[in-house]
C-alpha cells in the first residue's frame, strides 16, 4: 500500500520533471531558432541585396538601397562582361585551376603514396620539410619566389602561376592523402603484385582508384582554395592578358571610383559568385561529408 | 639508395610476400620500380623545392640584405633592415593592428561557430536520443555559403553593404529611427574601421568552422552525452564540459589556421580598405610588405617584414599549444597512438582548415 503510494508519487514527480524538460527544450530550441534565423538572415540577405542592385541603375543605387529597380536591367551584365573582360579572366581562372588542380592530385598522390606505403631513409625528413611547408605564412616567400619565378622566365606567365599553385597546394593534398593510402589494406596490393602487376600498375589501377573517395574530398577542397586564391595572381601575375578572375574583379572594383558604374560592378559580383555556388550547390553534401573525413581520418 | 629502398620496404610495416620469402622477384631492381621511384616521389619534390622551400630559404638571407631587387648589387647588413622596421612607427602600427586581428577573430569566430555546431548536433529535445534541432541541414547550408565565395568578393560585397550613402547597413540602420548613421563612413572613422573588418572577417569564416566543429561533435560518443544528461548537467554545462574537452584538438587547429588568417588578412583588408584604412587603423603586415616589395621595390627590407610575420605566426601557434597543454589537453591523448606520435595526428586533423584558407594559401 504505502509502496503504491511512493511509487505514484515517484510518477508524478516524473511526470512534472518531463513537463518541466519539455518546457525548457521547447524554450531552449524557441532561441536557437532565434538566433540562428538571426544568423541565416545576416548570411543572406547581403547576397540577395547584390542580387537585387545588380538590376538597378547607378543612380537607383545611390538613391536608395531598399528600392526595387524600375526596369530590370539585364545590361548591366552584359557591361559587366564586356566593361570588366570578366569573360577573359574567368577563362583564365578555369585554364589555371584545372590545370593545377590536375597536376596537384596526381602529384601528390604519387608521394602521398611513396610516403605512405614504403619505407627508405629520409622519408621522415621529407615529411616534416612539407610540414614546415604548410605552416609558414605564405608572405614570407612571395619576393623570393616572385624572382625565382622571373629567373626561370615564368613571371606573369600561366605555367607559372600554375606551377606556384602546384607546389604551395601538394603540402595539404599530401597529408590529407598520406593518412588515406595508410589506411588502404595491403591484401589487395599484394594481390595486384602476385598477378603480375608492377609498381606503376599497382598504383593506377589498383591503388588510386581505391583511394577516390578521398581524392574526391581534397579535389573539392583544393578547387575551391586555389579558384579564390588571390595573393599569388596578385603578386606573380601581373599582365593583365593572363589576370584571373580573383584579381579582375579587385581592379574592377578599384576602377570605380574613375568611372562609376555601380549596377555594373554588382552584376559582375554575381557573375563571379553563380559559378561557385552552383558548385557547392551540386556536392553540397560531400563537402559537409569531407569535412568529416578530414577530422577523423 | 635505391638498394636500401627495397630492403626496407619489406621490413616496414606489414610482411610483404617477398619478406615472407614469396616472391624474391620482388628484391629485384628493376627498371620498373626505379622509375617508379623517381617518378613519383622526384617530380613533385622538384616543385615543391623549387617553388615553397628554396623561397623560404632564399628569405631568411635575403633580410639581412639592402637588395632592391632590379640590380644585381646589395650589401649584407646584419639586423639593420630589422632595426629599420622596429623604429618605423607605420610598421608597429600595422604589427599592433594584426596583433588585434589575431586575439579578437579567432576566438569570436570560433566561439560563434561552437554556438551553431552545438545548437545544430545537440540542440534538440532532451529526450531520446540525442539529436539537433529541427531544420540543422537547412542552417548548416546556409552558414557555410560564406566560405564558398571568394573572400575578394566578401570583401567587396561588404564594401558595398558598408557604402555611407547607397550601403543596406545604413540604410537599414536609418529606417529603424536612428537617424544618426546617415551617411555613416563605417570603414572610414577610426573608431569604426577595424570593428567592421573584424565582422566581415567572422561573416566570412564561421560557416567553415561550424562545419568543421559539427563533424568533430558527431564523433564524440554518444554515451557521453547520455551519461552527463543522467547526471543532470544541463546544455550549457554539457557544452563546456563535454564537448568541448572531446573536440579540443580540432579547436586546437582551428584557432591556429584562424590565427594565420588573421596575421595574414591580405584579401580582406585588400577589398575594403586598400589604403591602410583611417589614420593606418587597419593596416596590416602584409599589406605593408607588399607595397615596400613591389610599389617601391625594396625587396631586402620586405622580406625581413615576412620574417617577422613568420615569427608572429610561430609565436600565436607556440601559445595555443601551450594554452591547450596548461589547461589540460594535448598530452594525453597524442600518447595513445606511439607509433606515430603528435605531429601526425596532428597534422591529419590541422591539413584541411589549412587547404580551406586555399589549397595554396
Amino acid at each position: 500500500m504505502s509502496a503504491t503510494t511512493a511509487d505514484q508519487g515517484a510518477v508524478t514527480a516524473d511526470r512534472k520533471l518531463t513537463r518541466q524538460v519539455a518546457s525548457s527544450d521547447r524554450r531552449f530550441a524557441a532561441i536557437s531558432h532565434t538566433l540562428l534565423t538571426i544568423w541565416a538572415v545576416v548570411v543572406i540577405v547581403p547576397m540577395l541585396w547584390v542580387l537585387m542592385s545588380s538590376f538597378k541603375s547607378t543612380g537607383e543605387i545611390l538613391s536608395s538601397p531598399f528600392s526595387l529597380p524600375d526596369t530590370w536591367r539585364f545590361e548591366n551584365y552584359s557591361n559587366a562582361w564586356s566593361d570588366a573582360n570578366i569573360g577573359k579572366y574567368f577563362l583564365n581562372s578555369v585554364i589555371v585551376v584545372v590545370a593545377a588542380l590536375f597536376l596537384v592530385m596526381l602529384l601528390g598522390a604519387m608521394c602521398a603514396y611513396i610516403l605512405a606505403r614504403f619505407q627508405f631513409p629520409g622519408r621522415r625528413l621529407i615529411y616534416y620539410t612539407m610540414l614546415a611547408g604548410l605552416t609558414f605564412p605564405v608572405f614570407l616567400a612571395i619576393v623570393p619566389l616572385f624572382f625565382q619565378l622571373q629567373n626561370f622566365g615564368l613571371l606573369n606567365t600561366r605555367l607559372g602561376l600554375i606551377l606556384t599553385y602546384v607546389a604551395f597546394a601538394l603540402p595539404f593534398t599530401m597529408f590529407f592523402l598520406y593518412s588515406f593510402f595508410r589506411s588502404l589494406p595491403h591484401d589487395v596490393y599484394e594481390a595486384a603484385l602476385i598477378d603480375g602487376a608492377g609498381d606503376w600498375r599497382a598504383f593506377f589501377q589498383v591503388m588510386l582508384p581505391m583511394a577516390s573517395p578521398g581524392m574526391a574530398a581534397v579535389a573539392i577542397f583544393n578547387f575551391l582554395g586555389l579558384w579564390n586564391q588571390f595573393l599569388l595572381p596578385v603578386a606573380l601575375n601581373t599582365d593583365q592578358d593572363n589576370w584571373v578572375l580573383t584579381q579582375g574583379m579587385s581592379a574592377y572594383a578599384a576602377s570605380q571610383v574613375y568611372d562609376i558604374d555601380y549596377g555594373a560592378l554588382f552584376a559582375a559580383i554575381v557573375i563571379t559568385v553563380v559559378p561557385v555556388l552552383i558548385v557547392y550547390a551540386i556536392f553540397q553534401r560531400r563537402i559537409s561529408g569531407s569535412v568529416s573525413q578530414g577530422t577523423f581520418r | 639508395m635505391s638498394d636500401t629502398i627495397t630492403k626496407t620496404e619489406a621490413t616496414g610495416g606489414r610482411l610483404t610476400s617477398a619478406a615472407r620469402g614469396g616472391r624474391p622477384r620482388r628484391r629485384k631492381l628493376t627498371f620498373d620500380r626505379v622509375t617508379f621511384f623517381l617518378a613519383f616521389l622526384g617530380i613533385p619534390l622538384t616543385i615543391f623545392v623549387l617553388f615553397v622551400l628554396m623561397p623560404f630559404v632564399q628569405a631568411i638571407f635575403w633580410a639581412m640584405t639592402d637588395w632592391r631587387g632590379y640590380s644585381p648589387d646589395y650589401n649584407f647588413i646584419g639586423f639593420d633592415n630589422f632595426i629599420k622596421m622596429f623604429e618605423d612607427e607605420v610598421f608597429l602600427k600595422a604589427l599592433r593592428n594584426v596583433a588585434l586581428l589575431a586575439a579578437v577573430v579567432p576566438f569570436v569566430t570560433l566561439t560563434l561557430a561552437l554556438g551553431v555546431a552545438v545548437a545544430i548536433t545537440l540542440g534538440g529535445p532532451s529526450k531520446g536520443p540525442v539529436r539537433g534541432i529541427g531544420g540543422a541541414s537547412f542552417y548548416r547550408v546556409i552558414s557555410f555559403f560564406p566560405y564558398v565565395v571568394p573572400a575578394i568578393i566578401v570583401g567587396l560585397i561588404w564594401a558595398q553593404m558598408f557604402d555611407p550613402n547607397a550601403g543596406l547597413v545604413n540604410g537599414f540602420l536609418t529606417r529603424t529611427g536612428l537617424d544618426g548613421f546617415e551617411a555613416f563612413a563605417w570603414l572610414g572613422e577610426v573608431s569604426t574601421a577595424m570593428p567592421s573588418l573584424m565582422f566581415v572577417f567572422v561573416w566570412g569564416l564561421v560557416g567553415f568552422y561550424a562545419v568543421l566543429f559539427i563533424a568533430a561533435i558527431k564523433g564524440v560518443p554518444a554515451e557521453l552525452y547520455e551519461a552527463a544528461r543522467i547526471d543532470g548537467a544541463g546544455r550549457f554545462r554539457t557544452t563546456l564540459s563535454v564537448t568541448l574537452p572531446s573536440i579540443r584538438d580540432s579547436v586546437q587547429t582551428a584557432y591556429i589556421y584562424l590565427g594565420i588568417a588573421a596575421l595574414d588578412a591580405f584579401v580582406y583588408v585588400q577589398a575594403l580598405l586598400p589604403n591602410g584604412g583611417p589614420a593606418n587603423s587597419t593596416l596590416t603586415i602584409s599589406q605593408q610588405l607588399f607595397t615596400t616589395a613591389f610599389r617601391k621595390g625594396q625587396f631586402g627590407y620586405a622580406t625581413a617584414m615576412g620574417v617577422v610575420l613568420a615569427v608572429v605566426t610561430l609565436v600565436f601557434a607556440a601559445l595555443v599549444f601551450a594554452v591547450n597543454r596548461l589547461t589540460g589537453g594535448g598530452e594525453d591523448k597524442k600518447v595513445k597512438g606511439p607509433r606515430r606520435k603528435a605531429p601526425p595526428a596532428g597534422v591529419e586533423q590541422g591539413a584541411l582548415p589549412a587547404g580551406a584558407e586555399g589549397g595554396a594559401r
